[in-house]
């Protein structure tokens, strides 16, 4: 055979050099991929509330890491400590990474103190899903719920992501909601750093 | 109306909706992740990325038939040279290469560099046996019987396993002629 070049070879990951988080794969790559998810998790579960937990948990996964990323590669090891400060970093530079736009609204909940929600037209997973009626109200935000989930954990922020679908006057196709209930402790100290 | 000229890879790609290759990393290392939690055994993991990719393929095809113009190809070396042109930098945003074709052209390596789904990826001991892009392989294989080629894909090189580049044995089984759904007669 050919000698071929060899590139210069990492024995650990971590030596590695980062990307700069700037190359892309087609919409339909990701589009396929994330039907397999849904798809293959159909088959391990019974009922929804299962399945809107798996696809929850493989979201985690993902926020985890995006956070730990991020933090490094574009805040410089700086991580945000405050409840504001952690949902603008939610909605806009991670929505920005993942999904090439800041995500559509940040509104604090009327009801509740521990209540935010993040609003998005069309979630840009559930682009090519469509929802048959026998699965109510399933919806596979929930993946992105999870995502959220993964960042607020990681930093320190403890709390309940649900991915909701709200309807909308005029438009076909309701608007997804995130809705973040944050724990006791995360107001407490929150209040406590006045 | 005249036939349209098929397109480049690149021309394609620079036209088409594209997300960040994070989001698809990271989603893919979850996919791997749930199914070693759940089946345990690498070479269950291996067949279900098989089975994955497959069922990817069979839609993919459509897709990339439409999108990219390419006209029937006349051999396997044709085939082979649009998957690693055309269709990998369509889908994957990355250029692959053919070499290593036998005597007869039902045989041949596509050889990968870059690779989006395993970034930030190591395989652990406990892993060893994994093939952990093994969904490529699927698509190939179902995007392939899907225009009439029987097909078998095999990993060659893995950079996760300490090989310095991808490479996958795509060998032509047989070519399955189309066959009429319906039959003449009914």
């Amino acid at each position: 055979m050919i000698g071929v070049g060899k590139m210069k070879q990492y024995t650990n990951v971590l030596d590695k050099p980062l990307t700069k988080g700037k190359q892309e794969v087609s919409l339909s790559a990701f589009a396929f991929l994330f039907s397999e998810l849904v798809q293959y998790n159909q088959t391990q579960v019974d009922n929804i509330g299962e399945l809107e937990r798996r696809l929850e948990d493989a979201g985690y996964a993902v926020g985890a890491r995006v956070l730990e990323l991020l933090c490094h590669r574009d805040k410089g090891n700086r991580r945000e400590t405050r409840l504001l400060g952690i949902l603008s970093f939610v909605h806009s530079t991670v929505w920005k990474v993942l999904f090439g736009k800041v995500a559509d609204s940040l509104e604090k909940g009327t009801e509740h103190e521990d209540e935010y929600m993040i609003s998005e037209k069309e979630l840009l997973v559930n682009r090519f899903i469509s929802i048959p009626k026998d699965m109510g109200t399933f919806n596979c935000g929930a993946f992105v719920a999870g995502i959220v989930r993964g960042v607020l954990d990681g930093a320190g922020f403890p709390a309940v992501v649900t991915a909701h679908f709200v309807p909308v006057d005029g438009q076909q196709r309701p608007r997804t909601t995130i809705l973040i209930k944050f724990a006791e402790e995360v107001l407490h100290r929150e209040a406590r750093l006045g | 109306m005249a036939p349209v000229a098929p397109r480049s890879g690149d021309a394609i790609f620079a036209n088409i909706e594209r997300v960040n290759a994070e989001l698809f990393t990271l989603t893919y290392g979850a996919i791997v992740r749930q199914l070693l939690t759940d089946l345990e055994e690498v070479e269950e993991v291996n067949k279900q990325l098989e089975q994955m990719g497959y069922n990817i393929g069979i839609r993919l095809i459509d897709e990339f038939l439409a999108k990219s113009n390419v006209s029937r190809c006349v051999d396997f070396r044709e085939t082979a040279d649009v998957i690693a042109k055309v269709g990998f930098k369509m889908f994957l945003g990355v250029t692959a290469s053919v070499s290593n074709w036998d005597a007869e052209g039902t045989c041949c390596s596509i050889i990968l560099e870059d690779n989006p789904l395993v970034d930030f990826v190591e395989l652990p001991d406990t892993c060893q046996g994994l093939y952990y892009c093994n969904i490529l392989s699927g698509v190939i294989r179902g995007a392939l019987e899907m225009v009439s080629m029987k097909t078998e894909v095999t990993w060659i090189r893995d950079v996760l396993r300490g090989d310095d580049v991808f490479e996958l044995q795509v060998k032509l089984l047989k070519q399955v002629p189309e066959e009429y759904p319906y039959k003449d007669d009914e």
